[in-house]
């Protein structure tokens, strides 16, 4: 049997009336790398954010390991979208990894020994122990991006959500990048949100489409039909960037 | 100055009162700088006008009110308000600030005219006086300062979570609007502590102006705060000191003296930049 780590039913969100998640239906298996695509304002944070119960559903249930998001969500690693983040803010390498343990750690006391543990080992995991006293701000976009990894590793999940980690990452370190994601996936299932579908495909194990519904076949495969319901344009538009596995010929059956 | 601090008790309070609101300022301002918190401070400063306002027509009705206590209880709730309002309410955050920050003037305002009789020390409220601080204010100063550097010293881990990343400390559960809400408090507090010192139009730039010298030298949150309060203490005794040789207006003369400061250590800063980048072109070898 196969543990559901996430499972959200006959989900819908609305924002002031309006809906943003339409009836979504979706399970997240121990062993999923999943990859989450859509258009701008499709809804991809807002799924990230149900599951980290940031967001209550108007309809439907969201599970969190069997307990409530809010509940569950202590299990979660998260990797914010981080387009706002000041880089002279005055904090290390270190420090932004430790305020990942602070769903473990108690106010009014200090971070303990088993803390700065973790901290290190998360460091030691994205190959960023080197850097441990520098200033955040002073790292690269992909730098950065892996001491985010590790704020999110270092709590010890059992899933991992991250939120277009790529948009700040440079060209050349996304591979590398991904393999780090190759290399965290046999710890722990991955939702990875992006908009960049060609990027995805390559690296994730099932890809989700996602634009106010939810297109999912537990699998590699989306049919241009998806895309097109998803997108709202002609498929041949986008089809070019996409490779063939995404789009191959989907059968029902 | 040496002469007059051996002789005079009034000069013996106003370097205390220096000291006491050059730590609180440094810490606090340290938050206001690094989490952009600079016109809220600025709404939250002003409106405590409302305070001194209500202390004043208050006195006549209770015996141990003040205008400073007016100031502290009226700070706490209008701080509180703001917080509470910028995230309740559909305006953006500036606006909500700029209707609290007149409307807490105006109600100041207000209650002085209700209040029978002449109010002779209002202008040192605005402008501030540190030369005629009691005995009093600078135990109610210590008390301020003991209390935020209590509740920061519990709270720092959390704090600087949410001041370097707030949606993500949501995310692991922290109660992000509560300690925002502290952080407004303490703010409140550090205000009502400045505004014997500089006046409440000055205590911005006491909450900012240190803290924004110390932030040039160093990429630590704890050595920012202590390097702040060391730029307040040498801004508020270098002031006075000149205010008092030259016979200016004190709150003024300190806030100018820290902006000085600050020009200093930004041309310095810039200077050891352009170095560095030189001594990189031109490796000795």
């Amino acid at each position: 049997m196969v543990e559901e780590v996430v499972k959200l039913s006959d989900v819908w969100v609305q924002y002031d009336g309006t809906p943003v998640l339409e009836d979504i239906n979706l399970s997240i298996r121990r062993d999923d790398f999943l990859g989450l695509i859509g258009p701008n304002g499709g809804g991809k944070t807002t799924l990230l954010k149900l599951m980290l119960g940031l967001v209550a559903p108007s309809r439907g249930e969201v599970s969190i390991m069997g307990m409530s998001p809010e509940k569950g969500r202590k299990h979660i690693g998260y990797v914010p979208q981080h387009s706002l983040f000041d880089r002279d803010f005055p904090i290390n390498v270190i420090e932004v990894v430790l305020t990942g343990r602070l769903s473990h750690t108690k106010p009014f006391h200090w971070y303990s020994k088993a803390d700065r543990e973790a901290a290190v080992e998360a460091l030691r995991a994205v190959e960023m122990l080197d850097f441990k006293k520098r200033q955040i701000g002073m790292l690269s976009g992909g730098q950065q991006q892996r001491v985010f990894v590790a704020r999110a590793l270092v709590s010890e999940p059992r899933l991992l959500l991250l939120d277009e980690p790529m948009s700040s990452v440079d060209t050349p370190m996304q591979a590398e990048f991904y393999e780090l994601l190759e290399r965290l996936k046999q710890r722990m299932p991955i939702v990875l949100v992006s908009h960049d579908i060609s990027a995805v495909s390559v690296y994730v194990d099932k890809i989700a489409c996602l634009n106010r519904k939810l297109y999912y076949h537990e699998s590699k495969e989306l049919t241009p039909e998806d895309l097109e319901a998803a997108y709202h344009c002609p498929i041949q538009m986008i089809a070019h960037g996409v490779p063939h596995r995404v789009l191959k010929e989907h059968t029902h059956e | 100055m040496i002469d007059a601090l051996l002789h005079y008790p009034f000069m013996q309070r106003a370097l205390v009162a220096g000291i006491l609101a050059a730590v609180a300022c440094g810490i606090i301002g340290t938050y206001v700088v690094v989490k952009r918190m600079v016109f809220i401070s600025g709404g939250i400063s002003h409106a405590s006008f409302g305070g001194i306002g209500l202390g004043y027509y208050l006195t006549q009705y209770i015996s141990w009110m003040t205008p400073v206590y007016g100031a502290l209880i009226f700070t706490l709730f209008s701080a509180l308000g703001m917080g509470t309002f910028i995230r309740k309410t559909r305006l953006s955050e500036d606006t909500t600030i700029g209707i609290m920050w007149a409307v807490g003037m105006a109600l100041g305002i207000i209650f002085i005219g209700l209040t029978p009789g002449y109010t002779p020390d209002l202008f040192s409220y605005l402008f501030g006086s540190i030369l005629t601080v009691t005995t009093s204010d600078l135990i109610m100063m210590a008390i301020l300062d003991v209390i935020i550097i209590a509740i920061v010293l519990s709270l720092y881990k959390e704090l600087l979570a949410i001041s370097f990343d707030q949606e993500f400390g949501t995310s692991l559960g922290l109660p992000t609007q509560r300690l925002y809400l502290i952080l407004l408090c303490l703010i409140a507090l550090t205000v009502v502590l400045l505004i014997r010192v500089v006046g409440i139009i000055l205590i911005i730039a006491l909450l900012t102006i240190p803290a924004a010298t110390a932030r040039q030298h160093t990429h630590n949150l704890t050595k920012m705060m202590l390097l702040s309060i060391v730029f307040g203490i040498v801004a508020v005794l270098g002031g006075l000191w000149i205010s008092y040789e030259l016979d200016l207006a004190s709150g003024a003369t300190i806030i100018l003296l820290s902006a000085a400061v600050f020009a200093a250590s930004t041309v310095f800063t810039s200077l050891r930049h352009r170095n560095r980048k030189q001594s990189e072109k031109t490796p000795a070898d």
